[in-house]
């Protein structure tokens, strides 16, 4: 068993005084593909936003790689990509610039790689249309043009299906597989029908926690 | 295969290159919104002469203020948009999540600001002082002034917008906030270019507007970093 890059002790997050979950313990291990599941509101972005370092509002303890993660925060920075709903993309730019500039300050790479991403995602053509004059399933593939060049070897990845067109998620599908057969960890939420094989669920719901293989 | 953690990130003055140059990427595609506070600031100092009085020695002697508040004022008007449509895309997010410290990236968006907003206003002053009939020396004084006092105007300003983000109306709290702070730069400002006027030494004043821009360079990078954690987590 190789050891967990996340590891959560007893989460607990509350929200507007409403108990989203407590005592939530789990482990990523690497090359794991995780499904957080639950009905609307019960906190999976909430939770994926706790992992990833953007919300403050939860007790708990977070280990990376067995330390806490308040004390390793750049290499863990360094070490997750977070995909959001709101996809990260400016409108005024192009998907190239877009993803330009969103590999700067991890992993810059040349302009080759980066149309080629753009290219499998199905952006062959639009490498330089402004974004905001793509629709919103393209808009959706510029953030999604990133997996393809992410070096991270923890995906947190937040309603990624939404928008995308069934060639599109079945795409994802297989890249997520292969991610986890590369032995990075994806952890994701989703309420479109996925087939993954191996997927564990993480599922959330109010007062109760449930976490099966 | 396994994935092992990574080490090295990019450097900190190489993600700030990167942040401040798509900020001003994306500023040059809008190009109508850069001319927002130049024409604000125009509209002022044109509105008090017609407003007050188009007198010679009046204008003389309040010319200096009135361009002064002026600049404060676009600067004020501009700020809301520092961090909101970064907000509102998703890129502040990603930014924040940058392993590079944020205080650096914060600092690197701010100067973008000043750039954009700042810059052009001081490069605007000369034709605005002679419009108000200052002379020669007051309006390089003057323009001197606004270029060490509109970054602490930007630096300041972050940390209210930072502040404000989840706001959904921040403007009046924005303006609330900021201006108490922005009261110091104001009196020193016009303070040096008064002093100019009649013929005593300035360098004191710059001195401590020198001061205040250090001050802010140093110290509100981190409050505007922090409070943008805060507003980001409570969205």
């Amino acid at each position: 068993m190789s050891e967990p890059l996340l590891k959560a002790i007893n989460l607990q997050c509350e929200r507007d005084g409403r108990e989203l979950f407590r005592d939530l313990s789990f482990s990523i291990l690497p090359a794991t593909v995780t499904r957080v599941e639950g009905a609307n509101g019960s906190g999976k972005t909430t939770l994926l936003r706790i992992l990833a370092g953007l919300s403050d509002a939860w007790a708990g303890q977070l280990l990376w790689c067995g330390e806490p993660r308040v004390r390793v925060r750049e290499s863990f920075l360094r070490n997750v990509l977070y995909l959001g709903h709101r996809p990260g993309i400016k409108l005024l730019l192009s998907p190239l610039e877009n993803l330009r500039a969103l590999m700067a300050g991890r992993r810059p790479l040349g302009d080759k790689a980066l149309l080629q991403a753009l290219a499998r995602t199905g952006l062959a053509g639009y490498e330089q249309v402004p974004c905001r004059h793509l629709s919103a399933g393209q808009q959706r593939r510029v953030a999604l043009a990133r997996l393809l060049v992410a070096d991270e070897p923890l995906w947190l990845l937040d309603e990624v299906f939404t928008a995308i067109d069934a060639s599109g998620v079945s795409a994802i599908e297989n890249l997520l597989q292969e991610r986890a057969a590369e032995g990075g960890a994806v952890v994701f939420t989703t309420h479109h029908k996925v087939q993954i094989a191996g997927t564990k669920r993480l599922v959330l719901t109010p007062g109760a926690v449930g976490y099966d293989d | 295969m396994m994935i092992k953690p990574l080490d090295q990130a990019v450097g900190s003055i190489d993600a700030m290159k990167a942040v401040f140059a798509r900020d001003m990427k994306v500023a040059f595609r809008q190009r109508q919104d850069l001319l927002n506070p130049l024409l604000f600031f125009m509209m002022v100092v044109t509105l008090f002469p017609l407003g007050v009085s188009p007198e010679i020695s009046f204008l003389q002697e309040a010319g200096a203020g009135i361009l002064w508040v002026a600049a404060l004022l676009s600067v004020l008007l501009s700020l809301d948009h520092l961090f909101r449509h970064d907000f509102d895309d998703g890129t502040l997010e990603q930014l924040v999540l940058q392993p590079q410290p944020l205080f650096l990236l914060v600092l690197a968006k701010t100067m973008a600001h000043w750039v954009l907003t700042g810059l052009p206003l001081v490069l605007l002053t000369p034709v605005l002082g002679v419009m108000v009939h200052l002379d020669g020396n007051s309006i390089a004084i003057l323009c001197l002034t606004l270029l060490i006092g509109t970054p602490v105007l930007s630096l300041i300003g972050a940390i209210g917008a930072a502040l404000t983000l989840g706001l959904r109306s921040a403007g009046v709290l924005l303006s609330l906030l900021i201006i108490p702070l922005y009261i110091p730069v104001l009196i020193f400002g016009t303070g040096t270019v008064a002093a100019a006027a009649e013929g005593a030494p300035v360098g004191a004043y710059l001195a401590l507007l020198g001061a205040f821009l250090v001050l802010a360079l140093t110290l509100a990078p981190f409050a505007s970093a922090a409070a943008l954690k805060v507003s980001l987590s409570n969205s």
